[in-house]
């Protein structure tokens, strides 16, 4: 993947949204990849949530909103947990789901009318709750 | 000892195997689980972007009815454990958002109800040596692998219940009912939580990954706190065998059975039938049941 980097990019309107939802300083990452290294679902990501954090203060909207990082994350804080800068990384993914979700397009990431009968069947409430929490607007 | 208890919209009806024992094995060991009048859902997920009040209403009007009917509000499931403790830190630091919260839910909460897990009033109230004392089966060093998942333990200087990478509850616990905990390098991870449902074959290589870990560490069933990591852990082994042919299958128990079989409960109490792979074989196995 070619990526053109700019300085009129670096910490741009995008950078700052993501810092502003999630009260997180981008600039406090210094890339040592704990998160990722820890991630349970990193196998399954386009890029690490270290990528991400680099990308989203390069300014790189698009490239991050078109990865699935942010989707994939479960909330399971263990990169929040390890981080050794103290940033909470589960935030900041967290805030990049919203900058999709918080448009005025409403581009959930899940249908819930697609769901079948069979699975609502066998879901539990907290994982279909948690579940619309994350991923519709 | 009587204590406020916050059941929560999973252990009404998916866990009701978690709910059932819990409060049958509280009568058991001397204390009464009241369980709060009128609760709501609690929301399911801490909201983590910072400007998401609203998401915080819900489990600050639960605190702020358990403030009007006791000090403590005691959980059993892991994620309303995560979301109201969370939610009472927020209103007891934030002086700002505290006002917000309560102009919104109309009513006044300063943060002074105590959230506690079930496993903290075994630990603290009742105490591990009386549970010891209070066994009538022996479960005779059953191989139970103690799943903590992520909701318990973080973020750790908010949830204070144990130390977030080597936590020892659950062990302590199952050593008390004569169970031999398993200890595996998977038993902090997640099960792949709310991605059953966004990302479902992803949530399964999660189960996957902990329960491989579990058996191959000695374990014959894993104990879980959460309807989430039960679901996760138990109800889609069969997606996981389809993906892994190594796989063989482990039942997934929630605690409260597991103290209830040890406290001597009737068996038809706690509810085995609710467990997608069925534990009684593994019990009856071992002269259990």
């Amino acid at each position: 993947m070619k990526i053109e980097i700019s300085r009129g990019k670096v910490h741009n309107e995008f950078s700052q949204k993501v810092e502003e939802i999630s009260g997180q300083n981008l600039f406090a990452c210094y890339q040592c990849g704990n998160c990722t290294a820890g991630c349970p679902v990193s196998f399954a990501m386009d890029l690490g949530p270290h990528q991400v954090i680099r990308y989203s203060l390069l300014g790189l909207e698009k490239e991050v909103l078109e990865c699935n990082t942010f989707w994939m994350c479960a909330s399971c804080l263990q990169c929040t947990s390890r981080c050794p800068k103290g940033l909470d990384i589960a935030r900041i993914m967290e805030a990049i789901r919203l900058v999709i979700l918080r448009k005025k397009e409403r581009l959930d990431h899940l249908e819930v009318a697609e769901l079948s009968e069979e699975f609502l069947e066998r879901v539990p409430q907290i994982a279909l709750i948690s579940g619309f929490r994350k991923f519709t607007s | 000892m009587e204590f406020l208890y916050f059941p929560g919209c999973t252990l009404y009806t998916k866990a009701k195997n978690l709910d059932e024992a819990g409060r049958e094995c509280a009568k058991a060991l001397g204390f009464e689980l009241k369980e709060l009048s009128n609760w709501t859902c609690c929301g399911a997920a801490f909201p983590l972007a910072k400007d998401n009040i609203m998401a915080l209403a819900p489990p600050a009007r639960i605190l702020a009815k358990a403030k009007e009917e006791g000090s403590t509000l005691t959980t059993l499931c892991s994620v309303c454990f995560n979301v109201i403790k969370r939610t009472n830190r927020l209103i007891q630091e934030d002086e700002e958002k505290r006002e917000k919260i309560n102009t919104f839910i109309e009513m006044d909460y300063q943060g002074d109800v105590r959230v506690l897990h079930y496993l903290e009033i075994l630990k603290r109230e009742v105490g591990f040596e009386s549970i010891r004392g209070a066994v009538k089966r022996d479960l005779q060093g059953l191989k139970v692998a103690p799943f903590y998942g992520c909701m318990l333990l973080r973020p750790a200087e908010e949830m204070e219940f144990d130390d977030k990478e080597a936590p020892t509850i659950f062990e302590e616990f199952l050593e008390s009912i004569a169970c031999e905990p398993v200890d595996f390098p998977y038993k902090i991870e997640c099960c792949g939580a709310f991605q059953s449902v966004g990302a479902p074959e992803v949530a399964t290589e999660c189960a996957y990954a902990i329960l491989i870990s579990a058996l191959r560490n000695g374990a014959e069933a894993v104990t879980t706190t959460c309807p989430l990591c039960q679901f996760n852990l138990d109800s889609k082994q069969k997606e996981i065998r389809e993906r892994h042919n190594d796989f063989p299958g482990i039942p997934i128990i929630y605690f409260t059975q597991l103290l209830g079989l040890a406290l001597g409960l009737p068996v038809e109490k706690l509810e085995f039938h609710r467990n997608d792979v069925d534990p009684r074989p593994l019990l009856e196995k071992k002269g259990l049941l």
